[in-house]
C-alpha cells in the first residue's frame, strides 16, 4: 500500500477543509465544471440533432455512467471488481423481462436497478470478506455463473434471451421518439452518477470508504464498520448499472446471455476508470468518454479499423506502464492547484 | 458404463487442464499477478503447434516442444516490457497490464488468423478396454501433462533456480537480502507460466478445433482449477484440472450439459468463500 499516495488525506485537505463554510457553489467548483462538461457533450446531439453524433454519444454517456458507479467500489473502497457487468446485465433482463410483460419503462428501468442493488446486498456481505485477487476473482466466478445460470433459465428465454416486440416503442411515440427518450434519461443517469460519486466521495461514509481502501483493519479499529460500509458501497456501486442495463437493452429491442453478461466490458470498465483516475470524481467520466471516443476513432479509421483492438491495448500499456495514476491522479499529483477544480 | 467412459475422458482431460491452470497459479503464486494474457497465450500455443505442424510437416508433439520453448522466451519478453515496471504498482496496474496485453495479441491474431476455427489434421487411432475407448491423442496428452508436472516439480524442488523461485514466491524482500536476482527469478516464473500455457494449448489443439479466442474459456477454467487446488500452489492446480475434468464428465450424466458451467462456477464461488486457500491448500 505505501506506494499510493494517499488519496484520503488528499481529499481532507482538498475538499472537505473548503466545504465548511462556503455554499454549494463555491465550495465544489469542480463538480460543477464535471457536470457542466457532461451537460454540453450530453446537450449537444440534441441541439444539433444529429442521429450520428447521438449515438457516439449515447456509448459515452452509457460508459461514464458504469464506469462512475464501478468507481464507488474500485476507487474509493479500493475493491476491484471484475465482474461488475453482472449488475448491467441483471438489470438489463429484470427490466426486459418486464417490459415484455407489459410493463412500462419508467416502472421496469427502476426495478432493473432495484434488482441488481438487492443482488449487490445479497452478496455483499458474503463476497466482501475476502480481499485482494480473491474479491476479484470471486465477482468473475458469480458474472460467468450467472450467464451460465440464465442461459438455462426458460422464463428468461434461455440462451435466445427476450425479444421486445416492436409494437412496444409506439407506447413512446414511435421507435425514432423512443430513441430520444432513452438518450434523455440516460444522460440523467450519468448526471446522477456523477453526483452520487461526488456526494460519496466528499461525505463522512465517503471518507470510511477510503479509510477502508488505506489500511482495512486500521479503518476497522478507527471505528468504521467495514462490512456495512463496504455493502453500502457495493450497492450503490450497482444500481445504477442495473437501470442502465435495462435502458440498453430496451433501445436494443432485445437481450442474450452472452450480451448482458459479458466479462470483456466488466475489464473494459476497469480500463476506463483506471485510465481517467480511480478515486477521482471527474477520472471515470474522462476515462469512459475517452476510451469510447478513441475506440470510435479506431474502429472506422481505415488505417487501425484490422489492428484496432491490438493498437488499443499498445495504447493502454503505455499509459499503464507512465501514467499509473491515470490523466486526472496525474494531473492532481503534477498540479496540486488545480486539485479543487479536478475532484 | 456411459458414465465411465465419460469419467475417463473428462480425467485426460482434466491432465491438461491442470497445466494451463499451472501456468496461471504459478504466476500468481511467485508475483501477485493475475495474468489476463493467459487466455490468449494459450491459443497462441494452439496456433503455434498448428504452424509449425503444416508448415513443416512434422509431428505435432516435436512442434510442442519448439512451441514451448518459444513460450518461455516470449514470457520473460513479456515480463520485460510490460510487467517489470509495474510488479510494485497496486494491484490493478499487473491486471491492466496483462489485460493490455491480451488486447494485442487478440487484436493482432484475429487480423491474421481471422477468427474462423482450424483444427490438426493428425490422429494416433483409439484403444478400446471393454467399454472404454480412449483417443490416443488425449491418452498422450495427459501423459505429456504428468511428465511437464513432474518436470516442474523437479524444478522447482531438486535445482537451484527452482528453489530460487519458492524462495522469491516466499518472501521476495529476503530473497533478495539473500542475494537472489530476484528480478530475473520473476522473469523466470513469468516464462514458466507462458510456457505451461503454451503448452496446454498446444495438447489442446492436438484433439479440439480451436480459434484465435478459444483460450478465453480455458482461461476461465484456469481460473476455477486455481482456485480449487489453492492459489499459487502449480502442484495443487494439476489435482484441480483432475476434480474440474472429472466434473465435467460426470455432471453430463444427470443434467443437461449446459448446466456445467453454472455449477462450475457456483462451486468456484463457494471455495472462495469456504476454502479461500482451495482444496489443496494454497501458498501462505
Amino acid at each position: 500500500m505505501k506506494d499510493r499516495p494517499s488519496f484520503a488525506s488528499e481529499a481532507i485537505t482538498a475538499e472537505r477543509e473548503a466545504s465548511v463554510k462556503l455554499g454549494l457553489l463555491r465550495r465544489s467548483p469542480g463538480l460543477w465544471l464535471t457536470l457542466a462538461i457532461a451537460l454540453v457533450v450530453g446537450l449537444y446531439p440534441a441541439l444539433t440533432g444529429n442521429v450520428a453524433v447521438r449515438e457516439v454519444v449515447f456509448t459515452m454517456l452509457l460508459s461514464v455512467a458504469l464506469a462512475s458507479s464501478l468507481n464507488i467500489l474500485l476507487g474509493y473502497t479500493g475493491y476491484v471488481s471484475f465482474g461488475h457487468v453482472v449488475f448491467f446485465g441483471l438489470g438489463g433482463y429484470v427490466g426486459m423481462f418486464l417490459l415484455s410483460r407489459g410493463m412500462g419503462l419508467w416502472l421496469a428501468a427502476p426495478a432493473g436497478g432495484l434488482a441488481s442493488g438487492v443482488l449487490a446486498f445479497l452478496l455483499g456481505k458474503a463476497i466482501l470478506r475476502l480481499r485482494g485477487a480473491y474479491f476479484a476473482l470471486a465477482t468473475i466466478g458469480i458474472n460467468e455463473a450467472m450467464r451460465a445460470f440464465i442461459n438455462n433459465f426458460a422464463p428468461f428465454g434461455g440462451p435466445t434471451g427476450i425479444s421486445l416486440n416492436f409494437q412496444i416503442y409506439t407506447g413512446y411515440g414511435g421507435a425514432g421518439q423512443a430513441l430520444w427518450l432513452t438518450y434523455y434519461v440516460l444522460l440523467g443517469l450519468a448526471i446522477v452518477s456523477l453526483v452520487l460519486s461526488y456526494l460519496v466521495k466528499t461525505s463522512k461514509f465517503g471518507l470510511g470508504l477510503m479509510a477502508i481502501r488505506e489500511d482495512e483493519d486500521a479503518a476497522e479499529v478507527m471505528g468504521v464498520i467495514t462490512p456495512n460500509a463496504k455493502t453500502w458501497a457495493y450497492i450503490l456501486s450497482a444500481i445504477i448499472p442495473g437501470i442502465v442495463g435495462a435502458l440498453f437493452f430496451f433501445k436494443n429491442g432485445n437481450i442474450e446471455p452472452n450480451d448482458a453478461f459479458r466479462l470483456h466490458f466488466s475489464i473494459e470498465m476497469l480500463v476506463m476508470v483506471m485510465l481517467g483516475g480511480q478515486g477521482t470524481v471527474l477520472g471515470p467520466m474522462l476515462g469512459a468518454a475517452g476510451y469510447q471516443g478513441l475506440r470510435g476513432f479506431l474502429v472506422t479509421s481505415p488505417l487501425f479499423k484490422d489492428v484496432q483492438l491490438a493498437v488499443a491495448g499498445g495504447l493502454l500499456l503505455l499509459i499503464v506502464l507512465f501514467i499509473p495514476a491515470g490523466a486526472v491522479g496525474w494531473l492532481r499529483q503534477h498540479f496540486p492547484r488545480l486539485r479543487a477544480l479536478l475532484p | 458404463m456411459n458414465l465411465l467412459a465419460s469419467l475417463v475422458d473428462g480425467l485426460l482431460i482434466g491432465f491438461v487442464y491442470g497445466i494451463a491452470a499451472m501456468g496461471l497459479t504459478l504466476i500468481w503464486g511467485v508475483m501477485n499477478v493475475i495474468n489476463l494474457a493467459h487466455g490468449p497465450l494459450i491459443a497462441l500455443g494452439m496456433f503455434g503447434v498448428y504452424l509449425i505442424t503444416t508448415a513443416l510437416g512434422v509431428n505435432p508433439y516435436i512442434a510442442l516442444i519448439l512451441v514451448a520453448l518459444v513460450g518461455l522466451a516470449s514470457g520473460v519478453l513479456i515480463y520485460a516490457v510490460a510487467i517489470q515496471r509495474v510488479i510494485n504498482a497496486p494491484h490493478l496496474s499487473t491486471l491492466l497490464a496483462t489485460f493490455a496485453i491480451n488486447m494485442i495479441i487478440i487484436g493482432l491474431g484475429t487480423k491474421v488468423f481471422s477468427t474462423s476455427p482450424y483444427t490438426i489434421d493428425f490422429s494416433l487411432g483409439s484403444i478400446s478396454i471393454g467399454p472404454i475407448t480412449i483417443l490416443g491423442t488425449r491418452l498422450v496428452a495427459a501423459l505429456a501433462a504428468v511428465i511437464v508436472t513432474g518436470s516442474l516439480y523437479l524444478f522447482l524442488y531438486r535445482t537451484r533456480p527452482g528453489k530460487y523461485v519458492r524462495a522469491v514466491a516466499n518472501n521476495r524482500a529476503a530473497a533478495e537480502l539473500m542475494g537472489i536476482p530476484s528480478s530475473r527469478i520473476l522473469a523466470l516464473s513469468f516464462g514458466i507460466g507462458t510456457l505451461l500455457a503454451a503448452t496446454a494449448g498446444g495438447l489442446i489443439a492436438t484433439f479440439f478445433p480451436f480459434t484465435i479466442l478459444a483460450g478465453g474459456a480455458y482461461e476461465l477454467k484456469s481460473f476455477v482449477i486455481g482456485v480449487l487446488g489453492g492459489l499459487g500452489n502449480p502442484l495443487g492446480a494439476l489435482a484441480g484440472g483432475l476434480v474440474l475434468g472429472m466434473l465435467e464428465g460426470v455432471i453430463p450424466a444427470f443434467l443437461p450439459n449446459t448446466w456445467v458451467p453454472v455449477l462450475e462456477f457456483l462451486l468456484f464461488v463457494l471455495i472462495l468463500l469456504v476454502r479461500p486457500s482451495g482444496l489443496f491448500g494454497a501458498k501462505r
